[in-house]
């Protein structure tokens, strides 16, 4: 009996630990990318730029063909219940209108957390293990500005392009779908989707992208700096990074979508 | 740091230090002159990579203090001691080169971040760094194009980039054969009569501690049993520095019941 208690408390000390650490490091970032740039400690935005490029736009090959497909699936399965009652014509709203909310940011997210998340975790952990983060540290540089905030500034801004990049391909797959199924045109689909979708769709999916980039890049870059014991430990704070993120994101998700609805 | 300060560079004030709940350093006393070269040599997991750690805040001590000069080391806000940090070069044990840049960026990162000058510049003082060590033309390679001796004798150059008046030696000649291992020897023994700077050096080869040393400080299980000049602890009688220069090892003696209690009594 104490030792299932002691497993308890023991999990429950370490998850604490793990939201502090987390929430330690976030406020360390926020200050870094949004207070000491006005101190006049400034911004290392030549590998901001750097990463955007390899966090952002190398992922828009796969993001948007990974959402095309999602589109063109959900058309599939919306028009086998839609077409019961003949009503084919709102395909092209569930596509869009789901897309907006919901699988865009999301599916965004899960590629950008087994792209770019591990990868940060990879590269910081790396960094740790081989006492570069110690050697950053003795010069007096802040390991947290020259490896987190260029991370953080690019996902905060590329996130929601690459969410409006996948919302755009999933109505592109649902449009085919529309096309070569329903015998709808083009511009029907397109206008179909316009009445269907209002400002307030695209702008909270917009929001949880953004949070979700922030989930990303904070739990990779923590999960970097946790690493202990070589090669072994790089790996495994890799694998748990992407768990980690995505677990966070769903929940975030739930919580985000839950707002919005009592809030609309 | 005030230039008429004339007390020791670095003053350890009873330093203890934990890992969890192990004790790695027990009450550290030891003062480091300006200007001479302190060796702390010691065996493995005696703490003396700990001790030259906190001497750059890479660790923070349980309870006790490191003066530099006047400046405590445990207690300063990040952005003085960083400030701090410039006038100490570190060589890490596995040299640390950042090895996404090439040698010439790893140089002249310091003086990119932490000072205004101009790129020309900077490019002359990182060759002549470079120069100093012995590594002239390898500027464009990377860290993993390098040998071992190479790339401790390229993270030397970095740590040199700042003009340091403290230079600390995480095991200098870890990993290197004994050719290479002497060349890393007489380079710190070059820079320190060219430089007149403080160098602390942590080792476990007593021939480099008694060919680099003014004074040398034996540690053993976190603790420093003797302090003195390199005759000082070649006459000393103390058991375990006797022990150590004469490369005797641990006793493995026990009292047969407790080797039996400890084998069958699970301890956790």
């Amino acid at each position: 009996m104490t030792g299932v208690l002691a497993f308890i408390g023991r999990q429950t000390l370490g998850l604490l630990r793990y939201a502090s650490g987390l929430y330690d490091l976030t406020a360390k970032t926020a200050y870094w990318t949004f207070v000491a740039p006005f101190k006049g400690r400034g911004l290392k935005w030549g590998s901001a730029i750097h990463q955007m490029v390899v966090a952002g736009f190398n992922a828009l090959p796969i993001v948007s063909l990974i959402s095309f497909f999602v589109g063109m699936v959900l058309a599939f399965q919306g028009a086998y219940q839609l077409e019961k009652f003949g009503a084919g014509y709102f395909v092209a709203a569930l596509v869009g209108v789901s897309m907006t909310r919901e699988l865009g940011p999301l599916i965004t997210a899960i590629v950008v957390a087994g792209r770019s998340g591990s990868s940060f975790a990879a590269e910081i952990g790396t960094m740790k293990v081989s006492e570069e983060i110690d050697a950053l540290e003795a010069m007096g540089l802040n390991s947290v500005k020259y490896l987190v905030v260029p991370k953080y500034l690019a996902m905060l801004l590329m996130m929601p392009c690459l969410t409006l990049i996948s919302d755009l391909s999933g109505i592109l797959g649902g449009t085919v779908f529309g096309i070569y199924q329903l015998d709808q045109t083009f511009s029907m689909y397109v206008l179909a989707t316009r009445d269907a979708l209002v400002m307030r769709d695209i702008s909270t999916g917009l929001v949880k992208s953004l949070v979700f980039g922030v989930i990303i890049t904070k739990v990779g870059c923590y999960e970097g700096f946790a690493v202990s014991g070589g090669a072994e430990g790089v790996g495994r704070s890799t694998t748990s990074s992407v768990v980690v993120s995505i677990f966070l994101v769903i929940l975030a998700d739930l919580f985000f979508t839950a707002l919005f609805y009592y809030t609309s | 740091m005030a230039r008429e300060f004339d007390g020791p560079m670095i003053r350890v004030v009873d330093l203890v230090t934990h890992y969890g709940e192990r004790l790695i350093l027990n009450h550290v006393n030891l003062e480091i002159q300006a200007g001479e070269t302190m060796v702390i040599l010691g065996g493995s997991g005696t703490g003396k990579s700990t001790l030259l750690r906190h001497m750059i805040r890479l660790e923070r001590p349980t309870s006790g203090h490191i003066y530099l000069k006047t400046h405590d080391v445990c207690c300063m806000p990040e952005e003085r001691f960083n400030l701090l940090r410039r006038k100490i070069g570190m060589l890490f044990q596995s040299a640390a080169l950042f090895n996404s840049m090439t040698i010439e960026d790893n140089v002249a990162l310091p003086l990119r971040e932490l000072t205004q000058l101009e790129e020309s510049t900077i490019r002359i003082m990182t060759r002549i760094k470079l120069e100093l060590v012995g590594l002239s033309g390898v500027e464009q390679y990377m860290p993993s194009e390098l040998s071992g001796g190479m790339k401790k004798r390229a993270g030397l150059a970095r740590a040199l980039a700042m003009d340091p008046e403290i230079l600390l030696f995480d095991e200098p000649s870890a990993g290197l054969d004994p050719i290479t291992a002497a060349g890393i020897d007489s380079l710190i023994l070059k820079l320190k009569q060219a430089f007149r700077m403080t160098v602390v050096v942590v080792t476990h080869e007593m021939a480099s501690a008694f060919t680099i040393a003014d004074r040398i400080a034996m540690m053993r299980a976190g603790e420093v049993v003797a302090v003195g000049t390199p005759q000082e602890i070649r006459a000393s009688t103390h058991p375990l520095v006797q022990q150590f220069l004469n490369r005797t090892p641990q006793d493995e003696k026990k009292d047969a019941q407790a080797y039996l209690r400890s084998l069958t009594e699970s301890n956790y």
